[in-house]
């Protein structure tokens, strides 16, 4: 599904990330860890052609992401607030959303229904806008709206960060959901190793912009990922 | 302490990212300031003696006309003097007392620009009053209430700015009076005349006004020191939903979508109602050129620039910021599945609406004769066909973001300093006047408004072509947009 080559990014002469080869299979649930400026951000920000990198290439689903828009079509993706338009009502939002890729109100709010669970009253029907939500609710808006209208590439920069105790427990159970039913390739970084391992069927790990580890996930990926922070 | 808090207001001015157009703003709006400051002080001169030329008595005309100054001077006060209360959140935790800090905010005011303006024109007006009346006890205690009632204003706006209810009142008392007194129906002077001269004839009122300001100066301080916390005066206003039903855009596709957002956009943030305020008062722009108010903007080639600003405010207010009204969710936008083409095309047809409500808008320009509607319509063509492309061109060279939340930045357009988009402005007024100059030298005024509607059409008919060139400018500076807008402010 999506094929890293050589990529790599230079700022001011120093590379943040080097990725020489990387391939993500299809309905794969990926896991990026590592510490603060590993590249993880970097590597997604790349992913979304946000950046441009300084070598190498990202093709993903036969699409060269640096050349062609097409891409967009099959990809959503949450990695910060500025993926959030503030004025609107989450509603709205999940709406815009949904037109763009062509569905009525009823199908949108298909697709957003399984993170019912999670939300409270302030989302879904709230008379509230979504620069007025804390911090955690605007981040389940933003999570929920990258599985409008079937998309095949789901990105994810920390989803668990910031959102309470009892969410971040169902948003791992629905993420493990979708991972179960391998219709998606779901990308998440987090910091929380825990989560991601329980999440995600592979899991690699960034150090200084490399890939220092390449685990398929099974009850000794904890141990070997704690073994490696933990110098 | 004071020495501290200056220190970290210098750093925040010298390390922000925008340091350069920061900088040259200074610079720009210093020279503005320059500028106002020599005006306020002549005409500060000058005020006893425009009365005495009419031979009327000059310390009455002033008291009488006192109400206009004070009323401008809140008005200005209350749109641009800012108290800039995010610095303060992070001196919450210091140990810097409270009461410290809400009477450096207090203090701070004293020093303001704005009471610096109003004692420039303020000193003179007494410095020639005490040199050419008699200098008498009544006349210096006089003087000093004037000066009182200015700080009186400073402390007004400083309790009063977050109510906006309060400006509205305020703006439509002053207008009403300013209607009434010019067709003479009431002359609202003569009141305020009473009241400002009082001071003059019962000397002892000083005490009453010195009472009520050092009462006021007391209650901002109260204020101010009770909302020192995060869920009261730090905390940013939350607004009520405005549901506003735009189903009917539905069926224009894509460009409906974007449609729907851009005019939720413009009706729910602050920087965006204060645009659509400006690009409404630009439409009276034209008075100051077809009336004799200023008799060197009076003739036909002047009159061709105030045309072209009469319909074309929004499209210069909006227009020169897109896509910076998009700025908080650029890399959203990017990510999804659109186009250029239709993102830009929305905002192209909201400038084209604009322009059309400005043309009927415009209607009572009729008084002043068909010729100059005309050359409205004309300017009009021109600003649909040509402007609204030449200011999408510029704006994807401005990479300042836009804070929809404030008002800031609404004056000093940074992109002002910005090359490309200065050239680009030029024939935004440079190229109608020419042509209408072409067609009025040639032959007579309606070749003229011939030739300069004719641009617009021919811009318009190659629309597709200007937007696929418009389109290939924001591909190529897509990712430096994208990192400037990640920049503060």
């Amino acid at each position: 599904m999506i094929k890293v080559n050589n990529l790599s990014k230079i700022y001011n002469g120093y590379r943040v990330l080097n990725i020489e080869h990387l391939e993500i299979q299809k309905g794969e649930s990926f896991g990026l860890v590592g510490n603060n400026g590993a590249g993880k951000t970097t590597f997604f920000s790349l992913l979304l052609d946000l950046i441009q990198p300084s070598t190498g290439n990202i093709v993903s689903n036969g699409i060269e992401i640096h050349t062609s828009e097409k891409w967009k079509t099959f990809t959503n993706a949450f990695l910060d607030e500025s993926f959030l338009i503030g004025y609107l009502t989450p509603d709205e939002y999940f709406n815009f959303i949904g037109e763009l890729r062509g569905l009525s109100k009823e199908e949108t709010l298909a697709f957003v229904k399984p993170f019912q669970v999670f939300f409270n009253d302030e989302i879904l029907g709230g008379k509230k806008y979504i620069r007025d939500l804390s911090k955690g609710n605007q981040k389940k808006v933003g999570i929920a709206a990258t599985f409008i209208g079937n998309p095949e590439v789901v990105i994810l920069d920390e989803p668990f960060a910031n959102l309470d105790p009892t969410t971040q427990i169902r948003l791992k159970n629905l993420l493990k959901e979708i991972a179960d039913r391998k219709q998606i390739t779901m990308l998440i970084s987090s910091h929380d190793l825990q989560h991601t391992i329980e999440v995600s069927n592979r899991i690699v790990a960034l150090e200084k912009g490399k890939i220092v580890k390449d685990l398929i996930t099974n009850e000794n990926t904890m141990a070997e990922l704690e073994a490696l922070f933990s110098i | 302490m004071n020495k501290l808090l200056f220190y970290l207001r210098k750093k925040a001015f010298f390390r922000s990212q925008l340091f350069v157009t920061n900088l040259i703003l200074t610079i720009v709006v210093g020279i503005y300031a320059v500028m106002f400051a020599a005006f306020l002080l002549i005409f500060g001169f000058g005020t006893y003696f425009i009365f005495e030329e009419e031979g009327m008595n000059p310390l009455q005309e002033i008291n009488r006309y006192m109400i206009y100054f004070f009323g401008a001077d809140l008005m200005l006060r209350y749109m641009f003097q800012k108290f800039n209360t995010n610095n303060i959140r992070s001196l919450l935790l210091t140990n810097i007392p409270k009461t410290k800090i809400v009477k450096n905010i207090l203090g701070r005011s004293v020093f303001s620009v704005f009471n610096l303006f109003g004692l420039l024109y303020i000193l003179p007006l007494i410095g020639t009053l005490f040199f050419n009346l008699e200098i008498t006890l009544p006349l210096i205690l006089w003087s000093v209430s004037i000066l009182l009632f200015l700080y009186f204003n400073n402390y007004l706006n400083l309790l009063l700015n977050k109510i906006d209810i309060f400006f509205y009142v305020i703006f439509g008392i002053a207008i009403v009076a300013g209607i009434a007194q010019y067709y003479e129906w009431i002359t609202i002077t003569d009141y305020t005349y009473s009241f400002y001269n009082a001071f003059y004839e019962y000397p002892f009122l000083i005490a009453v006004l010195a009472i009520v300001l050092g009462g006021m100066i007391y209650l901002a301080y109260k204020n101010y020191l009770a909302n020192l916390y995060l869920d009261k005066g730090l905390e940013a206003k939350q607004n009520e939903v405005q549901n506003i039903n735009l189903s009917w855009l539905d069926k224009y596709g894509t460009t409906g979508t974007f449609l729907k957002l851009d005019i939720k956009m413009l009706l729910r943030n602050k920087r965006s109602k204060s645009t659509m305020w400006m690009s409404f008062f630009f439409i009276f722009y034209g008075l100051l050129f077809f009336t004799n108010i200023v008799p060197m903007y009076n003739n036909p080639v002047m009159h061709m620039f105030a045309s072209i600003f009469v319909t074309g405010g929004f499209i210069f207010n909006f227009g020169n910021y897109i896509p910076s009204w998009d700025s908080s969710y650029y890399p959203f936008m990017m990510t999804q599945k659109i186009t250029y083409n239709d993102y830009l095309k929305s905002k192209w047809w909201l400038m084209v609406i604009s322009t059309c409500v400005c043309v009927v808008l415009a209607l009572f320009y009729l008084s002043f004769g068909l010729d100059i509607y005309l050359m409205i319509l004309a300017g009009a063509i021109f600003n649909i066909g040509v402007n609204t492309h030449l200011v999408m061109l510029s704006g994807a060279f401005v990479k300042t973001p836009i804070d929809l939340g404030t008002n800031k930045n609404l004056m000093g357009d940074k992109n002002a300093f910005n090359i490309k988009s200065i050239l680009l402005a030029l024939p935004k007024m440079l190229l109608p006047m020419f042509l209408y100059g072409i067609g009025v030298f040639i032959k007579d005024a309606t070749l003229g408004y011939i030739l300069v509607s004719l641009a617009g059409i021919i811009g318009f008919a190659f629309r597709n072509y200007i937007f696929s060139q418009i389109e290939k400018v924001y591909k190529k500076e897509k990712y430096s947009t994208i990192a400037a807008y990640k920049r503060s402010i």
